[in-house]
Order: C-alpha cells, then sequence, then structure tokens
C-alpha cells in the first residue's frame, strides 16, 4: 500500500513513475501433445503517460502477455512464474478472486474485435456502467449516467439516446470507442490495448489511436499497446520491446531500436517495411517461419532464420543484456530515471542514422537484446 | 411487434386447415361407427339411419365442406358418445395437460439450467462427465416403459404413491417425473453446450476484465447469450410433451387432452377427436409465436420491428 501513496505523491512532480512492472513471466498452454511455453522469461516495464510497445509476429505470444497481465487467461493456460508489478502490487501473487478488486480500478484492456467484444445481448451503457456497478456499488440510474460521460468522453455523437442501443447497432470504429470507454471507466491506471486498431480501416485506426493518446495524457496511464504494425509502434509507442516466440528479444527506446536495431530479428521486421520500393521489385522479407511452440531449439529461438547464426547460437540461448555494456533497466528503473526523461526526450524526434550512432556514445540505459552478436548484427 | 403477430397469426391458418383435413380423412378410414354406437343384432334399416342421422352418408368432401362451415360458425360438433358439445370436451379436458405440461417444462428447465451450467463451468471436469452420463441415460429413456416402472415400483410394491387418478398432490409425481426425464436430458445438454461455447467468447473475457466475478458471468452475461438455442429446444419438447401425454395420460388415467384423444380414436367419436387435434394444433401454433416473441425478447438482433432504440 505505501506504493500508492507513493504514486500520489511523485505523480505530480514526475510523471514518468513505472506503473507496470513485469518479470520473468512465463505462460504454458497445456495441448494435445503436451505443455508447451508460449510466453518464457517476458520482462519489461511500462510507465505513466507513457506507451510500451509490444510488438512481435502472430504466435510470438503477445496477446497471451497481453491476456496474462489482464488475468483473463483461457482456461487451458496457465501462469507458470514470473511477477506482475502493478503499482507495487504483485497480480501474478493473487488469487483471482481478489484479482477482481483490481480489473477495472487498477487495469483496463481493449480488444482487436470490438464486435466480439461486446455483449450482443445488452445495450451498450449496461456494459458501459457494470464496472460502476461492480466497483461502486452504483444504481443502475447512476451507471447509466456515468456511461453516457463516458461515452461524450469518447467522442460519440448523441450519447444520451445511443446509450440505449445494442452493439450491432454501431460501426466498427463507434464499437471501439465503447471498448475504450469501458476500459477507462474507473480511470486505471495502466490500459492494454490489444491490437486495437487491426480490424479498423485507416482512417478511423488513426482516430482511435487519437483518442487514446488524448486518453493516456489525461489519465496519465501507462499504456501497453500491443500490435505488428511497425509504423503505429513508430508513431505512438515511447518504447518497444519486440517478442519472438515467447521471447523478449529486443527493447528498448523506440527511436533507438527502430534507428539502431541490435537484434538480427528487429533489423529484419524493419528491412521489411517497403521504403521506396519499385514496381514489379521484390519486397523483402525474414525467410522462414517462427518455430512450433512444440518444436523450440535449445539455443537462440533466432537461429534458424537468423543470417548471423553460428555454433554458439545453436549451443546456448543468448540472454537480455544491455547493449554496449550500458547498466540495463530490467529491474528497477529507480536510479536512472533522471537519464530516462531526458534521453526520451531528446532522442524522440530525429535519431541518428543506423551505424553511426553505435560507436559514438553509449545507448541510454534499458537497451537490452538477447543476440550473441549484438554488436554486429547492425551490419548484416 | 402487432403487425408481425398479425402476420404470424395469418400465416398459421393454412396449416391449421391441413392439419383438419388430414385428421378428418384418417378418423374416417377407421370405419363407421354405427358398428360401435348400435347393438350388435341392429338392422340395417337402424345402421342407415344412424349414417344418415349423422351425415356420414354424404360424400367425403361434403362432409368436410360441412365441418369447416361449422368451425367458421366455431360449431365443432357433438360427440357421438355424449352428445355434448365437442369443443366443450376437448377445452374441458385442456387444462389438465396444460398444467402437467407446464409443470413439467418449468421443472426441466430450471433443472437443466442450473445442472447444464455447472457442467460448462469445467468441460470435462468430473460434474460435466456424471452430468453428461445422466442427461443421456435421461434423454434415452422410453416414456411408457418408465411409467410401468415407475408405477410398479413407487405403487404397487412400495406403496407410497396412487397408480392413477388425480387425486391428492401424490398424484402428480409419477406422472411428471416421467414426462420430465426426456426434456430435462435434452435440455441439460443443449444448455451445457451453448455455455461453453458462450463463456468462450470474448466479451465474457472483457466483462471479467472489468471485475464481474464467476456468478455474474454466467448468470448475468453467458446464460442470456445461451438461452435463444435452450429456448428453441424447449419449444420443440414443450410440443413433444404435449404428444407424449397421450402416453402418460393414458397409462396414468389422467384426465387430460391425451386421453380424450384416445378415447375418441377407440370410439370413433370424429367430432370430439377432431376438436382434441384442432385445439392441441392451435396451442402448439400459440406456443411458436411465443417463443419467437422470447427470443426478441432475449436478443435485440432478431427483433423484428425496425425501429432503432
Amino acid at each position: 500500500m505505501k506504493t500508492a501513496a507513493q504514486t500520489v505523491l511523485t505523480g505530480q512532480s514526475r510523471a514518468r513513475d513505472v506503473v507496470l512492472s513485469v518479470r520473468d513471466l512465463a505462460v504454458d498452454i497445456r495441448t494435445h501433445r503436451g505443455t508447451v511455453r508460449a510466453v518464457n522469461g517476458v520482462g519489461f516495464e511500462a510507465r505513466a503517460g507513457e506507451t510500451l510497445a509490444l510488438l512481435g509476429e502472430s504466435g510470438c505470444g503477445k496477446s497471451m502477455t497481453a491476456k496474462a497481465l489482464a488475468g483473463i487467461m483461457d482456461p487451458v493456460c496457465d501462469l507458470a512464474g514470473g511477477e506482475i508489478v502493478l503499482n507495487g502490487t504483485d497480480l501474478a501473487a493473487l488469487t483471482p478472486k481478489e484479482r477482481l478488486k483490481f480489473a477495472g480500478p487498477e487495469l483496463g484492456i481493449v480488444f482487436q474485435d470490438a464486435l466480439t467484444a461486446l455483449n450482443p445481448v445488452y445495450p451498450v451503457g449496461t456494459q458501459l456502467g457494470e464496472a460502476f456497478r461492480i466497483h461502486r456499488g452504483l444504481s443502475a440510474k447512476e451507471a447509466k449516467a456515468e456511461a453516457i460521460e463516458l461515452m461524450k468522453r469518447v467522442g460519440i455523437p448523441e450519447p444520451e439516446s445511443r446509450v440505449n442501443s445494442y452493439p450491432h447497432q454501431f460501426s466498427g470504429g463507434m464499437r471501439q470507442r465503447i471498448l475504450i470507454a469501458m476500459a477507462v471507466a474507473l480511470n486505471p491506471r495502466l490500459l492494454i490495448a490489444d491490437e486495437p486498431t487491426t480490424a479498423l480501416d485507416v482512417t478511423v485506426q488513426a482516430q482511435i489511436m487519437q483518442l487514446l493518446r488524448k486518453l493516456r495524457e489525461e489519465g496519465q496511464m501507462a499504456v501497453v499497446l500491443i500490435t505488428h504494425d511497425l509504423a503505429v509502434v513508430a508513431e505512438e509507442a515511447d518504447t518497444v520491446a519486440v517478442m519472438y516466440a515467447g521471447n523478449v528479444v529486443e527493447s528498448g527506446p523506440v527511436s533507438e531500436v527502430f534507428n539502431d536495431p541490435r537484434h538480427p530479428y528487429t533489423k529484419g521486421l524493419l528491412e521489411s517495411v517497403p521504403v521506396h520500393v519499385e514496381r514489379g521489385a521484390h519486397l523483402k522479407s525474414i525467410a522462414g517461419s517462427p518455430p512450433e511452440l512444440h518444436d523450440i531449439p535449445s539455443g537462440c529461438v533466432y537461429q534458424s532464420r537468423c543470417p548471423l547464426a553460428q555454433d554458439i547460437c545453436r549451443a546456448e540461448r543468448p540472454r537480455l543484456l544491455p547493449v554496449n555494456g550500458s547498466v540495463a533497466v530490467v529491474k528497477s528503473g529507480a536510479e536512472n530515471d533522471a537519464d530516462n526523461g531526458l534521453g526520451a526526450d531528446a532522442d524522440l524526434g530525429g535519431g541518428d542514422p543506423a551505424g553511426n550512432y553505435a560507436g559514438t556514445r553509449p545507448p541510454r540505459p534499458g537497451r537490452v537484446a538477447a543476440c550473441h552478436f549484438s554488436k554486429e548484427s547492425n551490419n548484416v | 411487434m402487432l403487425i408481425y403477430l398479425r402476420k404470424r397469426i395469418a400465416s398459421s391458418a393454412l396449416p391449421l386447415v391441413v392439419v383438419i383435413v388430414g385428421v378428418f380423412a384418417l378418423a374416417r378410414m377407421t370405419g363407421n361407427p354405427a358398428g360401435l354406437y348400435l347393438p350388435l343384432n341392429a338392422t340395417q334399416q337402424m345402421r342407415d339411419d344412424f349414417t344418415a342421422r349423422n351425415g356420414l352418408d354424404q360424400p367425403l368432401l361434403v362432409q368436410m365442406a360441412d365441418y369447416f362451415g361449422g368451425v367458421l360458425r366455431l360449431d365443432f360438433g357433438q360427440s357421438l358418445r355424449t352428445g355434448q358439445d365437442a369443443a366443450a370436451m376437448a377445452l374441458r379436458a385442456f387444462p389438465a395437460t396444460l398444467q402437467l405440461a407446464a409443470t413439467t417444462m418449468v421443472l426441466a428447465v430450471l433443472l437443466a439450467l442450473v445442472v447444464g451450467c455447472w457442467a460448462a463451468l469445467k468441460p470435462n471436469g468430473v460434474a460435466d462427465r456424471i452430468s453428461s452420463f445422466v442427461s443421456m441415460a435421461a434423454a434415452s429413456i422410453p416414456d411408457f416403459w418408465l411409467a410401468i416402472v415407475g408405477i410398479w415400483v413407487f405403487a404397487i410394491t412400495l406403496g407410497w404413491l396412487p397408480t392413477s387418478g388425480v387425486s391428492g398432490a401424490g398424484a402428480w409425481v409419477l406422472p411428471i417425473a416421467t414426462l420430465l426425464l426426456r426434456p430435462f436430458g435434452v435440455l441439460v445438454q443443449i444448455v451445457r453446450g451453448s455455455m461453453v461455447s458462450a463463456l468462450s467468447e470474448p466479451y465474457i473475457k472483457l466483462a471479467r476484465s472489468r471485475g464481474a466475478g464467476e456468478l455474474r458471468v454466467v448468470t448475468h452475461h453467458a446464460l442470456r447469450n445461451a438461452a435463444a438455442p435452450a429456448l428453441t429446444v424447449a419449444g420443440d419438447l414443450t410440443v413433444g410433451l404435449v404428444n407424449g401425454a397421450v402416453v402418460v395420460e393414458t397409462i396414468f388415467g389422467w384426465p387430460g387432452i391425451g386421453k380424450l384423444m384416445i378415447d375418441s380414436i377407440l370410439q370413433r367419436d370424429f367430432a370430439v377427436l377432431q376438436a382434441a387435434v384442432l385445439l392441441t394444433a392451435v396451442a402448439i401454433f400459440a406456443l411458436n409465436i411465443l417463443i419467437d416473441m422470447g427470443y426478441a425478447l432475449l436478443d435485440a438482433r432478431v427483433r423484428p420491428v425496425t425501429a432503432r432504440a
């Protein structure tokens, strides 16, 4: 509880507190062919007023991580270890019943497909008001008034009449707004957005991202944005954790990771974005596909697709280490916070051209990569 | 809603006519009732008089036209046996069947909801396996066999319950238990299946992420979504129950519409049979309309009215 008080105290003076700290998170899935580890020792931090992007291709464990954070895993999944520290409380150590107290007031989640995420048989107002009824004990009428306020907040026209409409009577973008409104209803400290714009068309995507940004600023929420869209990460996120086959392979400030990727996978992803491509020219892609979860190799998870792979990559799994010998903040960022704030502001806009950067000055703390050849990976 | 209702009622008219024609024709294939109602040594003259008096000497089409004419004036003919108004006899017998069917169905639905939800909470868990076995067995046991075993064990051997009749609460136990088992068994399977799929929907996860506890998730979020398939099947089963009542009412001497139909067939009491079948058919059509309205209440997506909220 001391951390709650601490948050209130420091919240105004320094708005970059660590809200969420995930360490060594592991999730197992029970399948017919045995238990597989879908999330393997994942760690990251999310700060108030900042967006952390979890980036990776389908099946890399990013959505699984999101569900583990929110405590809504499928019945065949088990939390196999790790800590999920939200404002000083380790959610992973709580019973499901105890976690319900946090679901809503402390953390909210937004799903990709708003149509299936809304209950088709209740008006949206009932669903928007539910959190108020559960956590604040409001009456149905009071909850409806709150629902109308929420709809105003996320920019839904005519909330007074639309509050009684059913999910199928809204457009996709409006449904996503309702979903977001539901997640931020009780002003949580942490918002998890699991591919919030993937199902929407591009113009609506931009509006939704803008809304998320606005709500993040208003509530000084930490946002964990799960996506496979590099452009979204570049535009929206402050820090990024790149996931591959259930592991974080690289993380750090977005500008640095994108300008100077230190893991061959990150580099491969960035290179597959088409830039100035001639008509008819081949688009670049990463050859091969991610390993089956049943069949994760010992050694590096990326070895089968990696252009740099050597014997050591097959023998030994690389650990997430600070790039260029800087101090990692995977554990606790307290002593590095001053640097961090400065570094982030300075780096956000420009970023050095890839290559020059690595040698000239040590990367800011918090940059880590899991590759035996993280120094060379840049020059592939 | 009214327009919708009018449409539904209008579209029920043709099937009703078909039902009447069918029953009318089938009943007359059983033979001339004169043989049953006149003494064995009746003369041909007496037989012809009887036949003519009851209009049975006319061609079938003329008889049918007469009957339809009567139905339009709400005159359903008289019983050959008692001389009473056929419609009145059917209406008098109907409440007994309705009470039996309604009590059975309410109990079956309530029990199936509890057991089905319980089973769906942990698919393939112990509760699920037990309920799967029990419901399978319940749905498979033939009702006439169950009725006879029930009478033998509880009425004859143990003497706890009456063998037949409608005297006292005890008389309800065996008929209801006999009728209940099949709908219960079928409904448990339906409720379980639709609850399992409802509980795996994203909106359930999202409800949990708002802090909704297990009880709220099941009763508020999942059950209403799972209710539509259960409602359809419950409607079908209720129709089956009215038909099944023919057997069960006969075995337990329950003075309902099923027993009336059987008695009328045995005695070639055509007018009463037709009135009983017609009444049952109307009840089934009404039931189907009620079920459709139930859907609309449960789920806004199937509401027939176009007015937007």
